[in-house]
């Protein structure tokens, strides 16, 4: 990158005002530090204040019970942890057999011009916004039924959910040695026995890691939500009626100008954020420990930090 | 004995052949939602375009009464755009620090810090709202607000207007620390593309840390750290429930930002809020479609490019490990 003649430059340069360069080094060493430090402070900030101010609403009724009347401060928070533990469920069970079939397609058949097409845009996918996405499952689902509906929120989450499952499969399925694959053809076997018995379970645990990862993902997704599932106050009782979600609850708590709505709206924080960090924490602690610092470990830090 | 084998091999490529379909139609499915998605958008928005036509972009009054009914989405692409812009101009000098330092630092201390930074990418957007909303605001407010209008307030346009907390300039900073882990750890990957020979000569040459930087690092990951910053910017772009929690949401040409300290509305946030109630029968719904419809074609181009660039970066990267 640099001439010879740049280089000379740079070695008369280098020569000369070394106090002032040595004052600069360290300065930005400062700045950089402090960077870092900025960032960290509103983490910890977060995580202090939902902790303290959610810790007092909780009870067992607070995380049991149907919300009680508007602004009373009674009532909890019962229906809206069934419905993001049903919503999590049914997008899953969309979204991960698309996305561990796509991620096999991109591993094992990926090296043409159309897989490299659709790794491109399986990559954009995953930055569309979450809100076009619930437009999405509300047009071709709610619009067409003509009410709201679970399974429009599930649809609406799995296309956030399997691009992020495809890419952690095909990475973790990359990562197999081809030896593998070829010891499978050696004995006879057929592709798609090697593949799901010998390949799949080799890199169980990468695709694991990333399941759980697009779980704790759309586990805190609100935006989607709102023209799916709109929100409800009851259990659920079927799937053709408006269910509530955490990430719901919050919301429409943090709009009531009460005392006792934004107590309840830190509790339901503090509970979304020990299933949601609880998952990540879990698995990143578990398979760090496991994978160390190799692929894995990158892996498991990138599938996080691209998904927000 | 021989004939076995041959319907075997026969049979055994007949199922791998439903094998290799079945997975091409998992790995085509987001092409077609991708066409599925622009398609609907398109028709479904049909009514507001054939009503307003470009006027429904460059036009600033919304009003959804009935009978009085306009729709411009201008003040909402503004909105976005200043909004996620002022985040980048934050969020993007500190990430690029942070990326230094975690890059530089001894694994021991580099390894936990930028977990703690990516464990910001973790945390849901509501609870970015709820914190910003009812924590973040009033401090915001008393230290950065109130100082810069007393301040500037009266020579500089864009301080102008009473601090209150809920505008543009609390949105933005919200939004540039949602970005931070993104932009941080891409622009990590890019830095660790740089070969060590580079830093190194650098070092030989007498370079200090920062002369290192300057001279190895960043003209050989320019192209990687812009796209690690447009990335950060699709983020931004498309986030939503943080946003609509703390941007104020003013409708209409009030939404127009003129000043930091004023409320405003992004496209996701407009969304957000009028969705539930726009009538399909009106035109309100299809306008609100529409504005998911340029907010979906901003979101593409921005990642488009986004992406081009940092596979463009990496793929130097092997180049560079294969010479």
């Amino acid at each position: 990158m640099t001439t010879n003649e740049r280089r000379q430059e740079y070695r008369t340069l280098f020569k000369q005002n070394v106090k002032n360069r040595l004052l600069v080094d360290k300065a930005v060493r400062i700045i950089v530090f402090a960077c870092v430090i900025i960032a960290i402070i509103p983490l910890g900030s977060i995580l202090v204040e939902v902790f303290k101010n959610g810790i007092s609403a909780i009870s067992y009724e607070f995380l049991t019970a149907t919300p009680g009347s508007i602004g009373s401060g009674k009532g909890g928070i019962g229906p809206a942890i069934q419905g993001t533990l049903i919503i999590i469920g049914l997008s899953s069970l969309i979204g991960v057999p698309i996305g561990v079939m796509s991620g096999i397609y991109l591993s094992e058949y990926g090296d043409n011009k159309l897989a490299r097409f659709i790794r491109f845009f399986n990559d954009v996918f995953m930055e569309f916004p979450s809100i076009v996405l619930g437009i999405f499952a509300f047009l071709v689902i709610v619009l067409i039924l003509g009410h709201f509906s679970v399974w429009a929120g599930a649809f609406a989450l799995s296309l956030i959910m399997f691009p992020i499952v495809a890419r952690t499969t095909e990475e973790s399925l990359k990562m197999v040695p081809i030896t593998y694959r070829e010891a499978g053809i050696a004995l006879g076997l057929k592709k798609w026995v090697i593949t799901f018995r010998i390949v799949i379970s080799a890199a169980k645990s990468g695709m694991i890691t990333g399941i759980l990862l697009s779980v704790s993902r759309i586990g805190g997704e609100t935006a989607p939500l709102i023209m799916t599932i709109l929100g409800s106050s009851q259990f659920f009782s079927s799937m053709d009626v408006p269910m509530d979600a955490l990430p719901l609850r919050i919301w429409r708590l943090s709009l009531l100008p009460y005392d006792s709505a934004q107590l309840q709206g830190w509790g339901s924080a503090l509970v979304l954020i020990i299933i949601i960090l609880g998952i990540n924490l879990g698995v990143r602690y578990y398979f760090a420990n496991k994978t160390g610092n190799g692929i894995m470990g990158r892996l498991i830090k990138q599938g996080v930090s691209n998904k927000k | 004995m021989k004939k076995n084998t041959v319907e075997y091999r026969k049979q055994s490529i007949l199922s791998d052949k439903i094998f290799k379909v079945g997975a091409t139609i998992a790995g085509t499915f987001v092409l077609v939602m991708i066409a599925l998605l622009v398609f609907q958008l398109v028709s479904e928005s049909y009514p507001i375009w054939e009503e307003d036509g470009l006027s429904f972009i460059v036009g600033t009054d919304w009003n959804a009464v009935d009978g009085r009914e306009s729709f411009g989405a201008l003040p909402y692409i503004f909105g976005t755009l200043v909004t996620a812009s002022l985040a980048m101009l934050i969020g993007v000098p500190l990430s690029i620090g942070i990326a230094m330092f975690i890059s530089d630092a001894p694994p021991k201390i580099g390894g936990p810090l930028g977990f703690l930074v990516e464990l910001l990418a973790a945390v849901p957007s509501v609870i970015y709202g709820l914190w910003g909303l009812l924590v973040f605001r009033l401090y915001f407010k008393d230290w950065v607000e109130q100082p810069l209008h007393d301040l500037f307030g009266d020579s500089i346009f864009l301080f102008s207007g009473t601090p209150f907390g809920l505008d543009i300039l609390t949105a933005s900073v919200i939004l540039a620390i949602m970005i931070i882990p993104t932009v941080s750890a891409v622009s990590r990957e890019v830095m660790k593309a740089v070969p060590q020979q580079q830093k190194e000569a650098a070092y030989m040459l007498g370079a200090t840390k920062w002369e290192m930087f300057k001279l190895a690092v960043f003209p050989y990951s320019k192209t990687g750290l812009i796209g690690a910053s447009i990335l950060g910017l699709g983020r931004a772009v498309g986030e939503t429930m943080a946003v609509t929690m703390l941007i104020g949401n003013a409708t209409g040409i009030a939404a127009i930002p003129s000043s930091l300290f004023k409320p405003s509305q992004t496209m996701s946030s407009i969304i957000a809020n009028e969705f539930v109630e726009a009538s399909p029968a009106s035109l309100h719904l299809p306008a609100l479609i529409g504005v998911a419809l340029v907010l979906l074609l901003i979101a593409i181009v921005i990642n488009v490019i986004a992406h081009l660039l940092v596979t463009k970066m990496m793929k130097v990267k092997e180049g560079a490990i294969n010479n």
